[in-house]
């Protein structure tokens, strides 16, 4: 069937006709939708795990079962799986393992731009990196194979613009999923030093034998035109080089980027006059091009930061590129922001106007930093606001104690917060954590976490109470309150942060964009009233603006969460 | 046959992953070979969005640079001017003349260009401008914007109006079909 996918979906079309029995994973853009496409195949189990660790060893167990399996995540997710990722290769598997991680170069929806490719070479992992949808499903069917032939997991590689970009795809037969017999066999999956330390020699072995397979497999490909250029090229990259050069130079495209093929590249060196390689991110093919002593051009051309595109290798090789037309008027950017009714706004808002030290997290409510709230002082990684504040309440003691909060959403908090949490009452400092309980997984699209109580297919399931939770973890002082009621936002903040104990206030209402939430009808402002004081514009909500120097609410916009009507001082806003 | 290349801007929440949608497939389905790239997550929320369609033959690169865009379907105006850069020398933005503030005019720190379009006008770029808000809304939905918009660029394409209705079908919801077949026509005959 030719059907139009994104990378994404042909991904879990490719692992479902691969034969997949497993898959559990963490969302994280831009790999979210190959779990949620997977939800839609009734011959899977699949879910949403609390975090990528949790994830990837569900795949495992589902490996050691005899379950063909899989899991997926963002390249960031890789970090928090990297624990299991690297005993995985010493263990192997028993059903196939694929590990799918999509790279955010750019970072179009990332806090930064770190290349996978680095986790396969440290892992000593074979990867697959498709440049197309049609690519993506092949690879990902086809990696189960690999995966048992070398008893490896198997890494498959997606980048945003192959994840999110839509080509069309032929999809083959089904290979039916067999469940393999489990046997006990601690010597391969019990990981203790005595049995770890022979099993190191065999993940070199395997190394050396798809060192082997590198040279001659359907992933690495080799169009010779022009015995001039020369280009080795991967993913996306080999879809700009292609656009700009077509068939006016040779390509050794790179569809397995671990272990890198060694004759291949040599003969295809041999054979062409100069020879580039162009990989967006780090230098991973050029170290090892360089490494067998050939003369490449790389990355003093072709830029290690952000993504390519046609023009900039166009450039890069020194090509005439098209310059459109500018205005002259200065261009506003449009930076995204919490939507108008977002109920992460009026704790913030709170936040900010009593000058609080407010150590953030990775969410909607990342977008707290944007002006005019400006509201947060730290985001580093998903769970880092709890811990981060620990350490700089340890640091800085009462006076930071009393002035600083941890913010991090429902998602976030079940992923790695929690354990910071415990820290927080174990080490006992007199911090204060707010949850931003929204009642969903907000910035990738809205998917269930263990606190919603449903699953990833809406089916009803077991409900983490965040109150008992966060009780269970030694806090003693837990509140809830609506952040659509600036004046119980204020108290709480205001009484947590006096308190002496650790404490955690719940600020809890649903995403604004859940289908669930009944919308109010839309505010107006009274123009007689109005006094032009620009008190609900601190507010940084999308639905009010300025116009003739009155306050007017974009009824389009507006949901009438009525935060702003609490501001107004002068009854204006109705 | 040579690539086309489509850019579709707007805000995030406009419904422009909707139109690329449509349009894709419609594309597919005339036989040709069909990119799509969209944009996820952080930048849905309220920021510029950019959803680049490239058919033909075959079709490379999923993504469009300066200079190489046929057309621009632009859900807002300061969205067209901010990607009209991308447009080919003899290309056409296709324009709702919507104003949607940004948050830097909203809090006063910058300002909305309103006369933009006159300006690139003038400068020679071939711009058809329409208020596609107040046709969904004639139509029976403000959220219809995109359908609209779809309607007025369809005649750059060179595949029959019956075809259009059928990806229409194809691809909304069928409680949204008449309602969204209206605004094409709106679009389509403005």
């Amino acid at each position: 069937m030719k059907k139009l996918m994104i990378g994404n979906e042909a991904v879990a079309a490719g692992l479902h006709d691969g034969g997949l029995g497993v898959v559990s994973s963490y969302p994280g853009t831009p790999s979210t939708e190959i779990t949620e496409f997977l939800s839609k195949y009734d011959d899977i189990h699949s879910e949403w795990a609390p975090n990528e660790k949790v994830a990837c060893e569900v795949a495992f167990g589902a490996s050691l079962a005899g379950a063909r399996s899989a899991c997926a995540m963002k390249h960031v997710g890789l970090n928090v799986a990297a624990d299991p990722l690297f005993t995985l290769s010493y263990t192997g598997v028993n059903g196939g393992m694929v590990i799918c991680v999509a790279d955010d170069p750019a970072m179009h929806s990332s806090q930064n731009e770190q290349d996978s490719r680095h986790y396969a070479i440290a892992s000593k992992v074979p990867m697959l990196e498709p440049a197309d949808s049609m690519e993506a499903y092949t690879f990902a069917k086809t990696a189960f194979e690999l995966s048992e032939k070398y008893d490896t997991p198997v890494i498959l590689r997606m980048c945003t613009r192959i994840a999110h970009s839509q080509s069309i795809v032929e999809t083959g037969e089904k290979t039916e999923a067999v469940l393999k017999d489990y046997e006990k066999n601690p010597a391969k999956y019990i990981m203790m030093p005595g049995n770890a330390i022979k099993r190191h020699p065999f993940v070199e072995e395997r190394t050396l034998a798809l060192q082997e397979l590198a040279e001659n497999c359907i992933y690495n490909t080799v169009e010779y035109n022009s015995d001039e250029i020369g280009i080795i090229t991967s993913g996306c990259s080999y879809l700009y080089v292609k656009e700009v050069l077509g068939d006016k130079a040779s390509i050794l495209k790179i569809g397995m980027p671990n272990p890198l093929p060694v004759k291949t590249i040599k003969d295809f060196a041999s054979k062409v006059k100069k020879l580039y390689v162009i990989e967006e991110l780090d230098p991973i093919i050029e170290t090892h091009v360089k490494s067998l002593g050939i003369e490449v051009i790389g990355k003093d051309k072709f830029s290690i930061l952000g993504e390519f595109s046609q023009r900039t290798i166009a450039e890069a090789l020194g090509l005439e590129v098209q310059n459109g037309i500018k205005a002259d008027a200065v261009i506003p950017n449009r930076p995204p922001m919490m939507c108008a009714g977002c109920p992460h706004r009026g704790m913030f808002y709170t936040l900010a106007k009593n000058k609080i030290t407010v150590h953030g997290d990775i969410g909607c409510y990342t977008l707290g930093a944007v002006p005019p709230l400006s509201a947060l002082d730290s985001t580093l990684c998903m769970g880092a606001s709890v811990s981060g504040l620990h350490g700089f309440n340890a640091a800085r003691g009462t006076d930071a104690e009393k002035k600083s909060v941890a913010v991090i959403g429902d998602s976030t908090f079940i992923h790695s917060g929690m354990t910071g949490l415990v820290n927080v009452a174990y080490n006992a400092t007199n911090s204060t954590v707010i949850i931003l309980d929204n009642s969903i997984t907000g910035m990738t699209g809205h998917q269930q976490n263990p606190t919603t109580g449903y699953n990833i297919k809406g089916d009803p399931a077991a409900k983490v109470n965040l109150e008992d939770l966060c009780k269970a973890l030694g806090i003693g002082r837990v509140r809830v309150v609506d952040p659509y009621d600036l004046k119980a936002c204020e108290t709480a903040v205001k009484e947590e942060l006096a308190a002496e104990e650790p404490s955690v206030i719940i600020s809890r209402r649903p995403c604004v964009l859940l289908k669930s939430v009944k919308l109010e009808a839309p505010l107006k402002v009274d123009n007689d009233k109005c006094k032009s004081c620009k008190r609900c514009m601190g507010l940084g909500c999308p639905a009010i603006s300025l116009k003739d120097g009155k306050a007017k609410i974009d009824t389009t916009l507006c949901v009438g969460c009525g935060v702003c009507k609490q501001l107004c001082a002068f009854d204006a806003i109705i | 046959m040579k690539t086309t290349s489509v850019m579709i801007v707007g805000v995030g929440g406009q419904g422009s992953l909707l139109a690329s949608k449509l349009l894709g497939r419609l594309l597919m389905d005339e036989g040709h070979d069909v990119k799509v790239s969209e944009v996820h997550g952080m930048s849905q929320r309220g920021g510029s969005v950019v959803t680049y369609v490239r058919f033909g033959e075959k079709v490379y690169s999923p993504i469009i640079a300066e200079g190489e865009a046929d057309i621009i379907i632009s859900f807002e105006k300061l969205e067209a001017a901010r990607y009209a850069s991308y447009l080919k020398k003899d290309g056409l933005i296709v324009v709702n003349t919507q104003q949607i503030d940004p948050m830097p005019v909203i809090i006063g720190n910058a300002e909305y260009p309103e006369n933009v379009l006159d300006e690139l006008k003038d400068k020679g770029l071939n711009i058809w401008a329409l208020d596609a808000l107040a046709l969904a809304e004639q139509a029976g939905s403000s959220k219809a914007v995109n359908i609209v918009l779809m309607g007025k660029a369809a005649k750059q394409f060179d595949i029959p109006y019956e075809r259009w209705i059928k990806a229409i079908e194809n691809t909304v919801a069928p409680k949204f079909v008449e309602m969204n077949k209206k605004a094409f026509d709106l679009g389509y005959n403005n």
